[in-house]
């Protein structure tokens, strides 16, 4: 962050420093590594753990010495914390988050459409969890401390990037003095403002919404449902549109829309503030533990893989916050990287693999920035069509079906169906088609995620499976197994990527045809 | 047939988006124009009197 510290009534969470230790680099050059991560963010750190739990060491370097200074991304997705959930921290995150799948969307002072995120049993992960990013962080941290592959170095900041054919150098200040370090493949996760972007002179493109937002946690004592709330036009925030998330701790996350011509600088200040949220919550009594007033951005790099320099995250692609799609799309770029990148460290496979990365991640990103986009012009539409239009749906919602779900307040984070070409039979659930990840189930009192991911897998729904070489998985069957994995058919088989995306999938079995798809995941 | 209130598109943003963008660029009086082109030719489309006048009374806001 390294900006000052904005004026607060107090704040709940007790930061402390993590210890500097002079790297080795600043005595002997060090050996080259197979990766470094530049940044200690939630996507750094998942990043770090995900390339170790597929046997790679890495080195991460972060400027600071805390974790995130206000909450910032606070909903986690459900495909997030299955992917946090391997890396080792989903537990934590679950039991100290609120869990919430139901969003109500108010005009005026009238409920007009609500959603349920997970209408569905069977899962293991929640549909969303609200947790600070702090939180986050601090689990993350402690799974890397834990971990031999992890080299986790606090106030290390690179100052300069050599990105070279085979490898890529970065100078790093440290504040015992400076030192070079060499790697293989570096992974750039320094968020929205990426030095490492900056220092390769990458264009960063797309749009500036000038519409301004005030962004606050309060703490308060209350007794507000575990729900996403959302106005339109509310009587207590004239004429805008509001934002309510509960967190745990007591801290509530609210986001007023202020107007293209509100003034950053005087509305970011307590004695603005807290007015504003008083006729919120209806009372005073409330201390303001983080603030900041924003204007967004939906922009990304044309492509996240530079040679040895890959982006991912915030340094990738922005979007507005409407849809919790920031923090949940940079841990599932971090998912779709790890398995390759290890892949390629090794030797395993051509450097071109990184391409489906960039492919695979760049729709991933495109979908977010349209989906965020479509809904920021809901919010704040421009005068003239786009605003009768809005207006029309918000009046129609009011007294008719139809237009209810057309209210658009974000669209809440789903991991995209990547568009894989590959085997598949279309008697067999949508849910489960090649490029959607592979969805849950239980399995007596655990669950399919549980042994997914990793490496690859041949789910087995049907007698065959042994012999091609690939680590056979034959599910306990249920209601859950047969309407997600079956459908009409009989029997199935699906090959399943590291990342727990479906590859391919067939109801005859046909082990060349496995054996060819298996080989194919490693290609450039 | 009477009119459809319920939910019937499959992907509302997009074709939300797609009217959104079709005024792109207009002023309000083109755009007022468009919105009455457009009504007249849904209007032929739907072919039914009953339906177009449900929708006409519904939009009025007389009934619902």
């Amino acid at each position: 962050m390294g900006k000052r510290q904005r004026e607060v009534d107090a704040v709940a969470y007790e930061y402390r420093r993590y210890p500097f230790v002079p790297p080795p680099g600043l005595f002997a050059s060090e050996e080259r590594h197979p990766v470094i991560v530049v940044g200690a963010g939630p996507v750094g750190l998942a990043a770090a753990l995900d390339l170790a739990g597929h046997g790679i060491p890495s080195v991460v370097l972060d400027d600071n010495d805390l974790v995130s200074v206000g909450s910032r991304a606070i909903c986690w997705s459900k495909r997030t914390l299955e992917i946090l959930d391997r890396l080792g921290v989903g537990t934590a995150c679950v039991e100290k988050g609120v869990t919430w799948k139901i969003g109500r969307t108010y005009h005026r002072d009238t409920e007009v459409f609500s959603f349920d995120l997970l209408p569905e049993e069977g899962h293991k992960m929640p549909a969303f969890v609200n947790l600070q990013q702090y939180y986050v962080e601090e689990y993350l941290i402690a799974a890397a401390e834990a971990s031999d592959l992890v080299d986790l170095r606090f106030k290390n900041r690179v100052t300069a990037a050599e990105p070279g054919n085979e490898h890529v150098r970065v100078s790093v200040e440290t504040p015992d003095g400076s030192y070079w370090l060499d790697a293989s493949f570096l992974v750039a996760c320094d968020g929205a403002r990426s030095p490492i972007r900056a220092m390769l002179g990458l264009e960063f493109e797309g749009l500036l919404f000038e519409e301004r937002f005030l962004i606050a946690d309060i703490e308060m004592a209350g007794d507000f449902p575990p729900e996403r709330r959302f106005w339109f036009e509310p009587t207590f925030h004239f004429g805008q549109s509001a934002l309510l998330h509960k967190q745990p701790d007591n801290i509530y996350r609210i986001d007023l829309q202020l107007g293209w011509d509100a003034d950053p600088e005087t509305e970011n200040h307590l004695d603005r503030i807290r007015p504003r949220i008083e006729k919120v919550v209806g009372h005073g009594e409330f201390n303001i533990d983080w603030h900041s007033v924003y204007t967004f951005q939906c922009r990304r790099l044309e492509r996240f893989v530079h040679g040895r320099v890959i982006f991912a995250g915030d340094s990738a692609h922005l979007v507005s916050p409407f849809g919790a799609r920031g923090g949940n799309g940079g841990i599932q770029d971090v998912n779709a990287l790890g398995w390759r990148l290890a892949a390629v460290v090794r030797g395993n496979a051509p450097l071109a693999l990184l391409g489906h990365y960039d492919a695979e991640r760049t729709y991933g990103a495109d979908e977010n920035i349209l989906s965020s986009t479509r809904s920021t012009r809901f919010m704040s539409p421009t005068n003239g069509a786009e605003r009768w239009f809005r207006d029309a749906v918000l009046a129609l919602a009011e007294r008719t079906e139809f237009a209810r779900p057309m209210i658009n307040s974000g669209r809440l984070s789903v991991p995209c169906v990547y568009p894989l070409e590959a085997p598949d039979a279309e008697i067999l659930p949508t849910v489960s088609r090649p490029g959607a990840v592979a969805p849950d189930a239980p399995q007596g009192t655990g669950w399919l995620v549980d042994s997914l991911g990793g490496e690859v897998r041949l789910l087995a729904l049907g007698e065959a499976g042994e012999g091609v070489g690939v680590p056979v998985l034959r599910p306990k069957f249920n209601d859950a197994i047969r309407s997600r994995y079956l459908g009409e058919a009989g029997e199935a088989w699906y090959l399943i990527r590291p990342d727990q995306v479906v590859a391919a999938r067939w109801t005859a079995y046909d082990a060349a045809a496995i054996a060819h798809e298996t080989a194919r995941l490693w290609e450039g | 047939m009477t009119l459809t209130t319920m939910p019937n598109l499959n992907d509302r943003d997009e074709i939300y988006a797609r009217i959104i963008e079709t005024h792109q660029g207009l002023t309000d009086a083109e755009s007022q124009a468009l919105n009455a082109r457009l009504v007249l030719i849904l209007v032929n489309h739907i072919g039914d009197e009953a339906v177009v006048a449900e929708a006409l009374a519904l939009a009025r806001g007389d009934s619902g």
